[in-house]
């Protein structure tokens, strides 16, 4: 953790309703420089109407969002402009672009460029072009695919698609980066390499804010958890905190067990089938197993 | 005396002219998935707005030399306006509306748009003169007319620097981000609108120039000129596999070249010497779509629409 507690973003009372449906219900949230966060919650609690009212896909029915002081604007691609980067659930790479086509698309808010001098190709325009190519070369290179900077986007294996949508997103200068389940799908190993990664950006000076099912990645990673259970902020505060706090177990897990043999592995059924990972004594063998 | 030469160069020079008009069928489809209807007619505007610098603006006995240029800029004016106004007043309201409400509004606009041409342009109900470049070059096998050797450079000039465009600048890797996910775009910080607006843009551009080298090659113009080239551009459009650029360019080429050879020569077929001249062009041309749809229905260049999701 470090001292500094300036706010990168701060979400006061944030409420999203869809008609009579309320997603969201005044959430207050706060993301500090050189922070890691990570918000967890059971499928539906929320955390991706969330994050969509911090990227400006959605303007919060009530409440206000601030990116270092200043209100979010209500356009993405201002958001963006503004600092915050984001990935996604599901991968949304340029399919059909090049992995480094895919890094400058990212920089497009941090590029300048008239339509004439791209078509004249002055030096200034080349200058720019071989800058920007340059960066984006460097961000390839510190999530490892430099060398795959020609192939198809598409032609990636899983985790390196998972890799280039985070060097993308770098690639706009974000002072704040939002992570949607950036380990969904991975294996133990590549799990922990983006654990490395994550660390390795918010040394870099990037705040971080990760969604995520994988509680062992999550409290691995994070200086601070909020959780979110039917749209409500349930607890907020360091790991061991968030891990001990029952009403979280029994968010995840269903009520206390009974006693009842069976009722653990329905819950574990359960807390699965939800997307959820479950917590109970099977995770943590497997992980140990590593 | 061998006619093939000749006629492969009238279909090749017929195939830019429809490439040029398909370029804005196939940019709009691929960045919105909107087939403009009304693109044939902002082709008609752009060859009514160069020939209104041409008759009213410039002085009587101008050379050529300055006023194609000038009519080239009044045409794209107009062009432009007309399509990124059709974008913001017409399409972008349904943006989110079925598929099918601003297919109508196309239609509806085409119409529209022929009408006012009708009724408030001077003379435009019939075919008015454009002056043209007749002047005739004999290189041996082939004879060109000025308008046509316009017509070739303007089309090879066009194109090298749209294609250069979309693969190298900052805003044509913005277009490709935009027509493979615009949401995704949206959130690396593209403006969407923006990129739709100069799709538009473009389109109208490439009209305009399509519609001064018809005026200059056929030395008149009328408010109907644009349907059946429209048409014609949409089918060079779907025949190269929409959403391409340079399908757009090689389907008018195959699409002018396969029609001009066919209209020359399926006459001497025995038994087929009805179905010969130009009046039967438009059967082949519309034949050629079918038997393309039926064996590669993604078009020449087009990917499969699975591979594109």
């Amino acid at each position: 953790m470090t001292t500094m507690t300036t706010p990168v973003l701060q979400a006061s009372g944030v409420t999203m309703r869809f008609g009579g449906l309320t997603a969201v219900r005044s959430v207050d949230f706060t993301v500090n420089t050189g922070e890691i966060v990570g918000l967890i919650g059971p499928n539906g609690a929320g955390k991706t109407t969330f994050f969509n009212c911090l990227t400006g896909l959605y303007v919060p029915t009530e409440g206000t969002v601030t990116y270092k002081g200043t209100v979010l604007p209500p356009k993405p691609h201002l958001v963006t402009k503004a600092g915050i980067a984001r990935t996604f659930q599901n991968i949304r790479l340029f399919a059909n672009m090049t992995v480094l086509e895919n890094v400058l698309v990212g920089r497009h808010t941090r590029t300048k460029e008239g339509l004439w001098s791209a078509l004249l190709r002055g030096p200034g325009f080349r200058k720019a072009e071989k800058a920007s190519e340059e960066r984006a070369m460097e961000l390839l290179d510190f999530v490892g695919l430099a060398a795959k900077r020609d192939h198809l986007a598409r032609n990636l294996p899983y985790g390196e698609q998972r890799k280039l949508e985070i060097a993308r997103a770098l690639a706009s200068e974000p002072g704040l980066l939002l992570l949607d389940e950036p380990t969904a799908g991975m294996n133990p190993q590549e799990t922990r390499a983006t654990e490395e990664l994550v660390f390795a950006i918010r040394d870099k000076g990037i705040a971080v804010l990760v969604i995520e099912h994988d509680m062992r990645f999550i409290f691995n990673l994070c200086d601070r958890v909020a959780v979110l259970v039917q749209g409500e902020k349930l607890v907020e505060g360091t790991s061991d905190v968030v891990q001990a706090d029952e009403r979280v177990v029994a968010a995840y897990l269903g009520e206390p067990f009974e006693g009842d043999p069976g009722t653990a592995e329905t819950a574990d059924v359960a807390a699965a089938e939800t997307g959820a990972a479950p917590q109970s004594s099977t995770t943590s063998t497997k992980g140990e197993a590593q | 005396m061998n006619t093939l030469p000749q006629q492969l160069a009238n279909g090749l020079l017929l195939g830019s002219m429809y490439g040029l008009i398909a370029i804005g069928y196939t940019m709009v489809y691929g960045i919105v998935q909107l087939i403009n209807f009304a693109h044939g007619e902002i082709f008609m505007t752009g060859a009514f707005g160069a020939l209104t610098v041409y008759a009213y603006i410039l002085p009587h006995g101008t050379s050529m030399w300055a006023a194609v240029p000038l009519m080239l800029i009044g045409g794209a004016i107009v062009a432009v306006l007309v399509a990124v106004g059709a974008e913001r007043f017409a399409y972008r309201p349904l943006r989110q509306a079925p598929r099918l409400a601003p297919l109508i509004t196309a239609i509806g606009l085409s119409l529209a748009l022929q009408e006012v041409v009708r009724n408030f342009y001077p003379g435009a109900d019939k075919a008015r003169s454009f002056p043209s470049l007749d002047t005739t070059h004999d290189l041996g096998a082939v004879t060109i007319k000025d308008a046509d050797i316009f017509l070739i450079i303007a089309a090879i000039v066009c194109m090298s620097s749209l294609a250069y465009f979309v693969r190298k600048s900052r805003t044509g890797r913005a277009m490709q981000a935009t027509a493979q996910d615009p949401d995704t775009a949206q959130l690396m910080g593209i403006d969407t609108n923006r990129i739709i607006v100069i799709a538009f843009a473009i389109g109208g551009l490439f009209a305009a120039v399509a519609a001064v080298s018809y005026g200059l090659k056929y030395g008149n113009v009328d408010y109907r000129m644009g349907f059946l080239m429209g048409l014609k551009a949409f089918t060079a459009a779907v025949l190269g596999g929409i959403g391409n650029i340079y399908g757009a360019m090689l389907g008018g080429v195959v699409l002018g070249i396969a029609e001009t050879l066919a209209s020359a020569y399926i006459n001497n077929i025995p038994g087929m010497q009805q179905l010969g001249g130009q009046s039967w062009a438009n059967v082949w041309a519309f034949c050629l779509l079918i038997l393309v749809l039926l064996l590669r229905p993604q078009g020449l260049l087009g990917e499969r629409v699975a591979d594109r999701a």
